[in-house]
This record gives structure tokens, sequence and C-alpha cells, in this order.
């Protein structure tokens, strides 16, 4: 039984069929399939990092990423175009300097660059050393890019529908029954199920979910909102990044500007958006290509981020026998969700810890084993 | 959002700064590491009602403790944290 039908939920139940046979599988998602944290990203996918454990699984997802179009017999529009985080200060590019030596450790392309080379990636780009914030140089990431990520969530769906997996939307997980310490059903809003093992797939209500597990989540629920502007012809290919201004930027396939930034300065469920964003947002962009001027916001949403105290995810086991963990996910969900599918499945089948995700444990809170990610997008430098 | 501040009246909530959910600290003397790692890290992060530590960083410096509904970003009480024993 997993909860949620987002990106992880849908990976985690096609590669217990496709890589286990295991298809006795429901996937329950209180709205429609995509609906939250997946249909809200600004998609985009990395893997230059700062800690040796979260490179070496978000390259994994890279790798999954580049061969899913073809895997699931979906196109999923990942283009691979360059991601370039900016450096507007020494101790940026001190962090840079060292998640590039992290990066080639793992074999992660990833450089830094001068501000000259920034320029001829993207000429938009205000270099005067009298901007507020100067650009000094950059991480440049060449397999970085975009996918478009409704087209990853069907194919997931599509996918694992086909091998046999039961997927229900409209279903909203009430309750988890739990006897002595192990798993025994959930109540949802359409009945009971009973199963040995629950896998919470959820973001943004996964404290909600722990909860009625009796598991205690080290997780706090921020909003993070997006916008896009009315579409223009394609003139930026590299997706371009600013931690100190909290900005990001990239143009989609159809030629809109997509911006994101850092998470609420507040938790919260709500998903209204605030004028405040839109006008930080604005202006941080307006900084960066003062050209952008003339462009019309068309809309703005926002996503709700569980933040742990690391920014790194939590998954794996819990107390209770059968209530597995696949959350936490930051602001990094979506760049992770074939890797996490891929390790939860093998966790859920093999009863053994994947290597790749044994740092993330629940435990490493109680025993004071964090795995400090300040390469994630909430952290400023 | 607005918050009520017990010295400054309603301000927008940009002026303060978000600190904390409020979390009783457990004595540090006999405190276990996993009594004290679980102070720092576990939050019951609920949704509905919830009672928060603030700081009117903006205005007049003081923490105040917010009563606001997280779902709906409504709060419904501002009191000076300095008046009660919340951490």
């Amino acid at each position: 039984m997993i909860v949620g039908g987002g990106v992880h939920g849908l990976a985690t139940a096609y590669y217990l069929a496709r890589n286990h046979g295991l298809t006795n599988v429901a996937v329950l998602e209180q709205s429609y399939l995509g609906s939250g944290g997946s249909g809200r990203n600004t998609a985009i996918i990395r893997s230059n990092y700062l800690t040796p454990e979260g490179v070496r699984f978000y390259d994994r997802s890279v790798k999954l990423y580049e061969e899913l179009s073809t895997d699931l017999n979906f196109n999923v529009m990942f283009s691979q175009r360059g991601h370039l985080t900016l450096a507007h200060n020494d101790a940026s590019l001190r962090t840079m300097r060292w998640r590039a030596e992290v990066n080639a450790l793992q074999g992660v392309d990833s450089d830094v660059i001068g501000a000259a080379e920034v320029g001829r990636l993207v000429p938009q780009l205000d270099l005067s050393d009298t901007a507020h914030h100067p650009i000094l140089g950059g991480l440049y990431h060449p397999p970085g890019g975009i996918i478009r990520h409704d087209a990853v969530v069907w194919g997931y769906a599509r996918a694992a529908d086909a091998l046999g997996v039961h997927l229900h939307q409209g279903t909203e997980v009430t309750g988890i029954d739990v006897e002595g310490d192990a798993v025994r059903g959930v109540q949802t809003s359409r009945g009971p199920i009973s199963t040995p093992v629950v896998v919470n797939c959820t973001a943004g209500w996964a404290t909600l979910i722990a909860d009625m597990a009796g598991v205690r989540l080290p997780i706090t629920t921020f909003p993070l909102q997006a916008a896009v502007t009315e579409p223009v012809r394609p003139f930026l290919k590299t997706v371009v990044v600013s931690g100190s201004l909290h900005v990001y930027v990239s143009q989609t396939a159809r030629g809109e500007l997509v911006f994101g930034a850092a998470v609420d300065p507040f938790p919260s469920y709500s998903m209204r958006g605030s004028l405040q964003f839109t006008e930080s947002v604005a202006g941080h962009v307006l900084e960066l290509m003062p050209a952008l001027a003339p462009l019309r916001v068309l809309r703005q949403w926002a996503g709700l981020c569980d933040m742990t105290p690391d920014f790194s995810p939590v998954m794996g086991v819990t107390p209770v026998d059968g209530f597995y963990l696949d959350v936490g996910w930051g602001t990094y969900g979506f760049k992770a969700g074939p890797v996490a599918g891929e390790t939860m499945a093998e966790l859920v089948a093999t009863g053994k810890t994947p290597e790749l995700i044994a740092g993330f444990d629940l435990a490493r809170f109680a025993e004071g084993r964090l795995v400090g990610e300040r390469g994630a997008a909430a952290v400023g430098h | 959002m607005l918050i009520p501040c017990p010295l400054c009246g309603p301000r927008d909530a940009l002026e303060f700064r978000f600190v904390d959910e409020t979390v009783r600290r457990p004595e540090p003397q006999s405190a276990s590491p996993e009594q004290w790692r679980s102070y720092l890290y576990l939050r019951a992060n609920r949704a509905g009602a919830v009672t928060e530590l603030w700081l009117h960083r903006s205005g007049c410096r003081q923490y105040v403790v917010v009563e606001r509904d997280s779902l709906t970003n409504t709060v419904t009480a501002a009191r000076l944290a300095r008046k009660e024993a919340v951490s």
C-alpha cells in the first residue's frame, strides 16, 4: 500500500512491479495523480549537490531520468540544457569549489567557471561590477536541465498500471491500523484495506500520515511559490540559479519563463500565493536580467515543502514494522523521484536498506548523524 | 497575514521572524541524548491550530507567542512571550 500518487509513489509502485515482480500493490491518492508537489515544482533536474550521499543519490536519479522516455515508452521531454548556479560573493565561490570537488570525486560533470564564461553561456545576464549583487562566477553543471513533470507522473502511472498496479484517485487515507508494533491496514475515505505494508510517499502531508502510525517526524512544512511568464521566443538555454537572490529561472519548451524562489518565511499548509513573493521574485530576476522588464507574469502558484533540519530526505524503516518513509523532500523531491522509487521498492521487496539511502534513515536524528545538504535550493550561501 | 503585536498593534507578518513552534526544553542536566535530540529536531507540524514563537524583528523586537491556524493562516491571538514560560 503506497500513500501518495505523485512521482515518488508511482515510481515506487512501478519499480516494485518491474524490478521485483510485485503487482499486488495499490497507490492511494487523495486528489488526482500528480496534484501535489509533482505538478507544482519547477521541473529542474540536477545532481551537483554538496554531500557525497546527496551527489551519489541524485546522480543515479539523473541516470534514470536519461533513460526514462525509453523505459516508460512515454516522452518525458528531458532537456539536459545545463544548470548554472551564480556566485555573487567569495563565500558562494568557496562553497561552489567545494561542491565541484565533491562532484568530481563522484564522477559528476560540474565545474566552477569565471564571469566571462558565464556571460558566454547566458549573454542576457547583467555582468557589470556595479550590479547590487555582482556576478563573480558560477558552478556549471552540463547534465542538469528541465523536464516535463506531468509527463513523468503520467508515464510512471501508465507503466505501473500496465504491470497490474492498482491506482486509486480520490481516495484519502484517514487512519493507519497498527497492532503491537506492526501495520495491519489503512482506513480510507472509500473504506478499509488490510495490508502489512504502508509506504508514506506524501509531500506536504507527510507528518499527518506518519502521525496516524504513531511515528514522529523531524519535519516542518513550508510553502514554496513559483511563477510563469507569458511565452516568448526561445533565448535562454541554461537553467540559471542564484542562491544569494533566492531565485531560479528556466525557459520551457513552450517559451514561458519559470521562476522559483526559496520557501516562504513561515510554515503553513496554505497554498495561497502572496504579492510579496511576486514583487521579490520579479525584482531579483530583473537584477539578473534587466532586459526581461517588459515580460508579464501569467500565473503563480505554491507547493508544500517538507523541510528537514539537515535538508536531506527521510527514507527507510520506522519503529513500526511495515511502515516505511519516503518523506522530507523539501525542495528536491521531484528530481529524486526515479531513484527514490527504485530504492524504496528494493527496500520493501527485499527488506534490506539499499546502500544509496542508508544515510537518510529516520534514526539519524536520534543518533546525531545528520547529512547537512547545503547544496539544496532553499539554502542561502 | 496580520499579527496583533501586544505592544505595536496589528502589523504585517513580514515585520516578524518565525522562530519555531513552541516546544518545551527538557532539563539539560538530566535529559538523555535521545530526549535532547527529540527536542532539537522532532516537530508536531500540525495542520490546524498551532502555537508558535515569533520575533517582532522590525518592530518592538519582543518575542511573541502567536496562535494561528496553519491551514488558513488566520491569527487568533498574540501574547508577549516573556510573560509565560514557553520553551
